[in-house]
């Protein structure tokens, strides 16, 4: 289920290219759904003085996200070479159990559905769907 | 998607329905008064088959589910999508009794159509996609919150009766 075929790669890049423009506002956007719709989420960031969805440092953290995908595109060819650093982040300092990354590809997802209704067609629904899980279990590799 | 328990054994005296907040209540009315579900229903059927392909076991009478193109364009497709969201009036008529009224739902998938009700999930996700798109920036965090606690309960019911 994680093996991207070419035609994936292709879609994904294709796609990515006429969003990353967006790609603060669609981090931003994904980070405050899954605060909302999965309040269990707000434990990783009990640290944040203001925890609301639209606050500052819900943005930010939106935007490093999505730094974070739009560089794995780049890396599509080799997700688990290329995302190994990020995955010993996430693996001995994060420590965000990965069960929360497919919730936040889920919202990332439901974002480009709000902001491409047109250009997020079930073709690149199902491509975008299998690079996000690919990322996820690159990030997940280092975890034990 | 988070579990809902949609508990209640009618027998017990501590039995736990599930409970709606107004916002709740009305979003779900509202969300359903405005979509049309000849658009909705069909989208969100022929989405699940392309995302989650696996999902054609059950549509081998169905003909041509190619590729996306077809699977759009397959009458019978746009037919079932139609139908299955009308299924889901039930429950926004009967939003405080989901399990009683998705009963006979439920053993018609398990006996019947052997459904995994794993796929209902899938399907509830591919509608979640379908309304998103078409509500656009109405389809807030709270709203989508709603939406997916709202098909959680129909997702458990339907997979209540299952043995």
């Amino acid at each position: 289920m994680t093996t991207l075929t070419a035609k994936d790669k292709q879609t994904v890049k294709a796609f990515w290219a006429k969003v990353s423009g967006k790609s603060e506002d669609i981090g931003a956007a994904a980070v405050a759904r899954m605060l909302v719709v999965y309040p269990q989420t707000k434990t990783y960031f009990s640290h944040w003085q203001d925890q609301s969805p639209n606050s500052p440092a819900a943005r930010k953290h939106g935007k490093t996200v999505m730094m974070g995908v739009g560089d794995a595109v780049t890396k599509i060819d080799d997700l688990k070479e290329g995302l190994k650093e990020l995955s010993q982040l996430h693996a001995f300092t994060l420590r965000v159990d990965p069960a929360n990354f497919k919730i936040l590809s889920h919202n990332i997802l439901v974002v480009m559905a709000v902001m491409f209704p047109t250009d997020f067609t079930p073709d690149v629904h199902v491509s975008l769907d299998k690079f996000l899980a690919a990322l996820s279990l690159a990030l997940a590799e280092k975890y034990r | 998607m988070p579990e809902n328990s949609v508990s209640a054994d009618l027998q017990t005296e501590s039995h736990k329905m599930v409970e709606w907040t107004d916002f709740e209540r009305d979003t779900i009315q509202d969300i359903f008064s405005r979509i049309e579900y000849d658009v909705v229903g069909p989208a969100a059927l022929a989405r699940c088959l392309v995302v989650y392909p696996w999902t054609q076991r059950y549509f081998g009478g169905f003909g041509n589910l190619y590729n996306a193109a077809a699977i759009k364009g397959n009458p019978m497709v746009s037919k079932h999508g139609t139908t299955i969201l009308h299924g889901l009036d039930r429950a926004v008529k009967n939003m405080d009794d989901i399990k009683n009224t998705y009963a006979e739902l439920s053993v018609l998938h398990s006996e019947k159509l052997h459904v995994d009700p794993d796929n209902f999930k899938l399907l509830a996700d591919c509608l979640t996609i379908v309304v998103a798109a078409q509500l656009g920036n109405e389809f807030t965090g709270e709203v989508q919150a709603a939406f997916q606690k709202f098909l959680a309960v129909v997702v458990s019911s339907l997979g209540r009766q299952y043995h």
